[in-house]
């Protein structure tokens, strides 16, 4: 087997690919297999869409049901947190994109440091998350836990008693979104001692890439979460 | 046998992707223009537009996670397989949305 590097032989032939090590058997190119992995991760990334787009379809018909309670508990969130929040996973993912493209660049030193800031904001994230969080919990508003209907009196009860629906959708839907992303988290710190031995820089980017692809993933949940549970509300009365 | 039907480096296919190496400069245009919709869209949740304030917002979630599908999971480089695969996601969804709702709708709709 011939080490070259990539740039070599691009010059001998546009199509031929390194030969490396990771090259499972039953592939019969680095690329068919690279293309098999994608696509099993976004066929993953597909019974993702469906996991939470059943969460946005309750979202959906319980905000046409009750409309006046969604409209009063979603004004007690706090949009400066959402959008601050929002910033920090943008953040993070253009940190992501950058890890990805330091592996295929192979740039082992870069590579370890983006994704060390891709867990920095995720991190952040978690931590703003939290005082939203308790923010709910001082205000009595979990469903099941410690509620009270106390700031939603002009309502009238039977309404009120609804914005219990509407805390236990964002609870849901920002907890498992959370929690998408406490396993990401853990992941990258396994990803970054691997990384740092080299392990993604010497053509073998799969697992990078593919981590990437979840990633952003749990990013667009977030960018659909934020304007749907903080702001369409905000206008209405 | 012929080239034509065994073709494992893809070389033949006319659907063959290069891995094509997205760099630093795209990410960066991609992740201010991310900035600048988040921006955009808090403003319009303030301004009072009735029953298209949460149009505007769905519009502009969707426009953000395109943007973030095409470039930063590379939709836009891949194949065509790739392309089928997240649209059939995306069409799925709307099934269930669609399929759901004209299901409640058409029973006693508003008069829970």
């Amino acid at each position: 087997m011939v080490v070259t590097q990539p740039g070599e032989l691009q010059e001998e032939h546009e199509h031929e690919h390194v030969h490396l090590p990771q090259h499972r058997h039953h592939f019969e190119t680095e690329e068919q297999q690279r293309e098999a992995a994608s696509f099993g991760m976004w066929l993953f990334l597909l019974t993702e869409i469906m996991f939470f787009g059943g969460l946005f379809m309750a979202y959906l018909l319980y905000r046409n049901w009750y409309n006046p309670a969604f409209v009063a508990a979603s004004h007690t969130l706090s949009i400066k947190l959402g959008a601050l929040n929002t910033a920090i996973l943008i953040t993070s993912g253009f940190c992501m994109a950058m890890a990805v493209w330091a592996a295929e660049t192979r740039k082992r030193k870069a590579l370890v440091n983006f994704l060390g800031l891709t867990n920095f904001f995720g991190i952040a994230f978690l931590v703003v998350k939290y005082f939203e969080y308790a923010e709910k919990w001082h205000d009595s508003h979990i469903p099941g836990l410690k509620f009270s209907i106390a700031d939603f009196g002009k309502l009238g009860v039977d309404m009120a008693q609804k914005t219990q629906v509407y805390y236990s959708l964002y609870f849901a839907m920002t907890g498992m979104h959370a929690l998408h992303m406490i396993i990401g988290i853990v992941l990258i710190f396994w990803y970054m001692v691997r990384a740092n031995r080299g392990e993604f820089t010497e053509g073998y980017v799969a697992p990078i890439e593919n981590f990437g692809l979840y990633w952003h993933f749990v990013d667009i949940v977030w960018i659909f979460l934020f304007p749907l549970l903080y702001l369409i509300d905000l206008g209405a009365k | 046998m012929s080239d034509l039907h065994h073709d494992p480096a893809n070389i033949t296919n006319p659907e063959h992707h290069d891995h094509h190496i997205v760099g630093p400069s795209t990410y960066l245009v991609i992740y201010g223009t991310l900035l600048v919709l988040t921006a955009i869209t808090v403003a319009a949740a303030f301004v009072e537009m009735g029953a298209l304030n949460p149009i505007v917002a769905v519009l502009i979630a969707v426009i953000k996670a395109t943007v973030v599908i095409l470039w930063f999971m590379h939709m836009k480089y891949q194949s065509k397989l790739l392309k089928l695969t997240i649209g059939a996601g995306v069409f799925t969804f709307l099934v269930l949305i669609a399929m759901t709702l004209s299901d409640y709708m058409s029973r006693a709709w508003g008069l829970w």
